[in-house]
């Protein structure tokens, strides 16, 4: 460490004097134009002809107030939902891709099978496979048919399963050959190069597109709805129905709103986190 | 018995014939030097080796064992070769202790705190003790590779394979990775080298064979095959080298 400091040259004291007074400059005029645009918006929003109409059938405190423990007793089931088809889905997930890069004669029935389920899942709309589980699949009456919720989840879990295998086998395809040629050149076998060498950094490489994938799940748990459980979006349908007052909605969709900003916020950071390892910083 | 014995290889990428017959002897305790051209086969054969790249012709004996039969399982013989890459490929998630010993823990099975052990020692005679628990990406060229030899000494390999080693490092870190492969000759350490350092090659090796078309055109000792070649393409690739001032 020096004991000197430096002192700036004239040079460089004129530059740092510049950069301050564009600095404050450009926080002026980010200030005036963020005012400028929010006036003209809710100038354009409240001046509207129809402003007191839907502002009461769309935002009424006293109808969001009656309706929101029904909201929140649904969206408990939402989080429940997610937090259980997140880790099934992920797990399916990299067996899936795991499955379809085994190599040999013999695992042929295994891969194909794997890229089969891959490429219906991915193809098959979510509504259908859910119809098709929780409609469907009770009709059989076999004995110790799980109930409703849960063929609801599976449903959600085989649709992102199939997903999320993409994800993972993006990942692992992107390990350079010649990590692989470190690791068997040691005698590592093959399953302990995938274990040890290639998953660790796959995974990390796409934990950003796995986390933008569950953020979507978040939304899609509530389809479960369709077969009967109550979630957020359900409940709001009910209060709705009931008060004839769209202000429900609106809550519900608030709330599912501040349920994603953790998981947004996380991926934003894992993302920001993996792109500076890259960059080698 | 020669500790390795490559007998008519021939491996081909399509069209391309990289190996065309190749006959290759290494003694234990000897050090040979793989000379020629970009392209001549130096890397194919180190990797056909290791069983890195499958065969299209010819037999591998290693300890007298056919090592290039079918039947013979790789990551069992691997374990016996270390081998060593121009690009390092240390694991960059692991720390430079976990590199070392993952192949002695999974493949040797041994206890981790031995394991540790061992590659601290390694480490230390090296001069990277300090180093143990740093990331790949925060040490220098020379530095990482000298963890890529370290992790291929820790499995105590028979035979060592290195593949241009100093070609990716800046000139000012080419000097402590020779130093060590130096070391390594004193303790009687059995290598096969691909180089493009041709004084290196006089200094270590005792045999040096340049390769050019897929096979052996010369072989003997460096101040023959260096000094006084026979073979006018042997003559041919030294001018060119000496014009680039690299010898």
């Amino acid at each position: 460490m020096s004991l000197l400091r430096h002192v700036p040259s004239p040079a460089q004291q004129r530059r740092a004097e510049h950069r301050r007074r564009q600095g404050v400059r450009s926080v002026l005029v980010a200030a005036c134009s963020t005012a400028a645009l929010g006036t003209l918006l809710v100038l354009a929003v409240t001046g509207a002809p129809g402003w007191d109409r839907v502002r009461e059938s769309f935002l009424d405190p006293a109808i969001a107030r009656d309706a929101l423990p029904a909201v929140l007793t649904g969206l408990w089931l939402n989080v429940r939902l997610l937090v259980c088809c997140a880790a099934g889905a992920l797990l399916l997930g990299l067996v899936i891709a795991l499955l379809r890069t085994l190599r040999g004669p013999a695992f042929f029935p295994i891969r194909a099978l794997a890229a089969g389920y891959t490429y219906t899942f991915r193809g098959l709309p979510l509504i259908i496979v859910l119809y098709v589980l929780t409609l469907g699949v009770p009709g059989l009456r076999l004995q110790g048919m799980p109930p409703v919720l849960v063929l609801g989840g599976l449903a959600l879990v085989l649709t992102y399963g199939g997903y999320l295998a993409e994800v993972f086998r993006a990942g692992i395809e992107s390990i350079h050959p010649s990590q692989l040629a470190a690791a068997r050149s040691l005698g590592l076998t093959y399953r302990q190069t995938m274990r040890h060498v290639v998953l660790p950094q796959a995974v990390r490489r796409v934990a950003p597109p796995l986390l933008n994938d569950v953020v979507a799940l978040q939304k899609d748990v509530g389809l479960v709805s369709l077969a009967g459980p109550i979630d957020a979006v359900r409940a709001a349908q009910i209060a709705t129905a009931e008060t004839f007052n769209y202000t429900p909605y609106i809550l519900a969709g608030a709330l599912f709103v501040l349920l994603a900003i953790p998981l947004i916020a996380v991926t934003d950071w894992v993302t920001l986190r993996s792109a500076r390892r890259q960059s080698g910083g | 018995m020669a500790l390795l014995t490559c007998r008519g290889l021939r491996k081909e990428f399509g069209d391309h014939v990289v190996l065309d017959h190749l006959d290759l002897t290494v003694e234990e305790h000897q050090v040979v030097a793989l000379i020629g051209a970009s392209g001549s086969g130096k890397s194919t054969l180190l990797r056909c080796v290791n069983l890195l790249e499958e065969l299209d012709d010819g037999v591998i004996e290693l300890d007298g064992e056919e090592i290039s039969d079918p039947r013979v399982d790789p990551d069992r013989v691997r374990r016996r070769i270390g081998m060593v890459f121009q690009s390092y490929n240390l694991f960059p998630h692991l720390t430079v202790l976990e590199n070392v010993t993952l192949a002695p823990r999974r493949v040797h099975r041994r206890a981790r705190a031995e394991a540790e052990a061992q590659a601290r020692e390694l480490l230390d005679r090296v001069g990277l003790a300090g180093k143990a628990t740093a990331y790949p990406d925060r040490l220098s060229g020379g530095q990482q590779q000298r963890v890529a030899i370290v992790r291929a000494l820790a499995n105590q390999p028979r035979l060592m394979l290195l593949d241009e080693v100093t070609s990716a490092l800046d000139p000012e870190l080419v000097g402590e990775v020779l130093s060590m492969i130096r070391d390594l000759k004193t303790d009687g350490m059995t290598m096969v080298l691909a180089t493009h350092e041709m004084g290196f090659a006089r200094e270590v090796a005792d045999q040096v064979c340049f390769l050019d078309g897929g096979r052996v055109v010369e072989a003997g000792p460096p101040e023959q095959v260096l000094g006084e070649p026979t073979q006018p393409r042997t003559r041919q690739f030294l001018r060119r080298i000496i014009e680039a001032g690299r010898l």
